[in-house]
């Protein structure tokens, strides 16, 4: 019988080992990110995307050319593209089935998730670094390409304003990937919904305060620019009540809920 | 190490696993036996939290897996070989699972090497990986924590008859040096070699379970053969013993060979043969425990 081959001093409980610290879950996630093909050349198309962008300003003639401008302009490639990595950072756990392992590893599976919202949110303060990096070379290079000057006002405000769009653009990123767990169904929808949410609100004027309040393309808008009031705050956020903050919760629940296979 | 108590897992009103109870201990590896779809895998992720039991528990170390601080540390879990992101080579599969687990770097390369995919395999992408190579890889990271405890579910698919000798060398290692193994067959000759007490489960429900020799013994009887069948039965009726037709022109009676030899000495028949009936009864009792009356359901997740 089995039993007859224990030695007395064979140890009947586990030995215990640290959790992994949230740092470590983290870097792992932010490593996740670019460690596949996939992750590396969104990265790589992002990074070229902002320098086409940089170029475009610099050579287009009415284009204004201060650093306050450059550093909008760098923006946009960075908050169309950057999301699909949010996306792919939680979905591809499920597409490519690797959820299994890391829910092995970390049956918590909560922590998992707070180490994908965090990594995220780096990942989007990374890129709001690029493209303060690409406007300072744009605004160097403004006198060489065009008849305007340097310009490198910036107010401090923007920059704030500008990270808290980036990083809630990235999340809404990972809150439609959390609720889909599919990455072509959460790609599409991410970029589809909001669309035509956007152009259902604007065509009805009845439906003027939807825009208003619940649309995060219309809210979003004036943070690129300085002096957001309360009530542009409020608007803001209520819209990313409805696009960040309720897919994310029922995705959260969804994935705590889910068996994995 | 691993106990699982009256474990049951419905998906809709449809049981998967149905009151499943077994323990295994340290020093020991576990078959765990049955058919596809019969309830192995949906047991394996209960037990490692993937799946939420309807009723039930399953622990390992008497904590819950979902409590284990560093699960990774503490239970080695391989249960789809397949599970695995094709675009990240071999070695970054394992950093990964390094960096989670907080081992050192060095045991990516060992692990690596002790499941035969250092130098060239280990650079390359899992997506050209076969599913043998993937097999190793998965088990390389369910090594790579150096675990008191292995779950494994189906690890030889796609090994070849080397691969899986070498595997079950591996296994039996582990145990002897105090490690606990659950692996998971729908193969008993896959097992049967490296298990020391098996777990046969068919249609979510255990109908089977014991060591190979305890398994063995409630089955066969005594295969008996000499030059002169009808005196042969004619002596073991006398004797009282029940016979049967055994293959060709042996008879299989119903009691110990000692019983046997004592009833043929005391009627002076002369035999050839005597042993334990068949050679194949374990595979002929998991056909059997298996096969019939269970109706086996596929249940998907």
């Amino acid at each position: 019988m089995s039993t007859a081959t224990l030695t007395p001093e064979q140890p009947r409980t586990l030995a215990d080992h640290p959790a992994p610290s949230l740092l470590q879950l983290v870097r792992v996630e932010l490593r996740k990110s670019y460690d596949t093909r996939a992750g590396r050349w969104l990265l790589i198309v992002i990074g070229l995307a902002v320098l086409a962008v940089v170029a475009l300003s610099l050579f287009v003639e009415d284009v204004p050319k201060t650093f306050t401008d450059h550093f909008g302009f760098t923006q946009l490639p960075i908050s169309i593209l950057l999301p699909v990595l949010g996306i792919l950072l939680v979905t591809s756990e499920w597409s490519q089935r690797t959820a299994m392992t890391t829910f092995t590893l970390v049956p918590r599976r909560s922590r998992v998730l707070v180490a994908k919202v965090l990594a995220a949110t780096l990942l989007a303060v990374l890129g709001v670094v690029v493209a303060a990096l690409a406007s300072v070379l744009a605004t160097v290079l403004t006198p060489v390409f065009s008849d305007a000057e340097r310009d490198w006002s910036l107010s401090a405000a923007l920059v704030g304003q500008v990270l808290v769009v980036q990083v809630v653009t990235v999340l809404a990123g990972v809150a439609f990937g959390m609720l889909l767990l599919s990455s072509p169904l959460a790609i599409v929808l991410y970029f589809v919904l909001p669309t035509v949410f956007t152009i259902l609100v604007s065509l009805v004027a009845a439906l003027d305060w939807v825009r208003d309040w619940l649309d995060l393309s219309t809210t979003s808008m004036p943070l690129f620019e300085d002096g957001v009031d309360a009530q542009g705050w409020l608007q803001f956020g209520t819209s990313v009540g409805l696009w960040v903050a309720l897919p994310m919760l029922l995705g959260w629940l969804r994935i705590l809920r889910t068996e994995v296979a | 190490m691993i106990t699982i108590e009256h474990l049951t897992k419905a998906y809709g009103g449809q049981l998967a696993v149905a009151d499943v109870s077994f323990s295994c201990p340290p020093g020991t590896v576990t078959g765990f036996l049955g058919p596809n779809g019969a309830g192995k895998s949906t047991t394996m992720r209960a037990l490692v939290g993937l799946a939420e039991p309807t009723s039930g528990t399953a622990t390992v170390g008497g904590r819950r897996y979902r409590d284990l601080p560093n699960a990774g540390r503490s239970v080695g879990v391989l249960l789809d070989a397949g599970a695995q992101h094709g675009g990240r080579t071999g070695r970054e599969v394992l950093t990964l699972a390094s960096r989670v687990l907080g081992v050192d770097r060095r045991r990516v390369d060992e692990a690596l090497e002790r499941v035969g995919l250092a130098g060239r395999p280990a650079g390359k992408r899992v997506g050209q990986y076969s599913l043998g190579m993937r097999q190793r890889l998965g088990l390389a990271t369910a090594l790579l924590g150096d675990p008191q405890v292995l779950v494994l579910d189906e690890p030889a698919n796609g090994l070849d008859p080397e691969g899986i000798f070498w595997m079950r060398g591996l296994l039996r290692d582990f145990a002897d040096r105090g490690g606990t193994v659950l692996l998971s067959s729908h193969l008993l000759h896959e097992v049967e070699a490296v298990a020391d007490q098996l777990v046969v489960i068919s249609g979510g429900r255990i109908v089977a379970q014991g060591s190979k020799s305890e398994l063995l013994a409630g089955t066969g009887g005594t295969l008996v053969r000499g030059p002169d069948r009808a005196l042969l039965a004619k002596a073991l009726e006398v004797a009282g013993i029940g016979i049967s037709a055994g293959p060709d022109d042996a008879l299989v009676a119903d009691a110990e060979a000692l019983a046997v030899g004592q009833a043929v000495a005391a009627a002076g028949v002369v035999l050839t043969e005597l042993r334990a009936a068949g050679g194949a009864g374990l595979e002929d009792l998991f056909r059997s425990l298996t096969g019939s009356s269970h109706e086996v359901q596929e249940v998907q997740a």
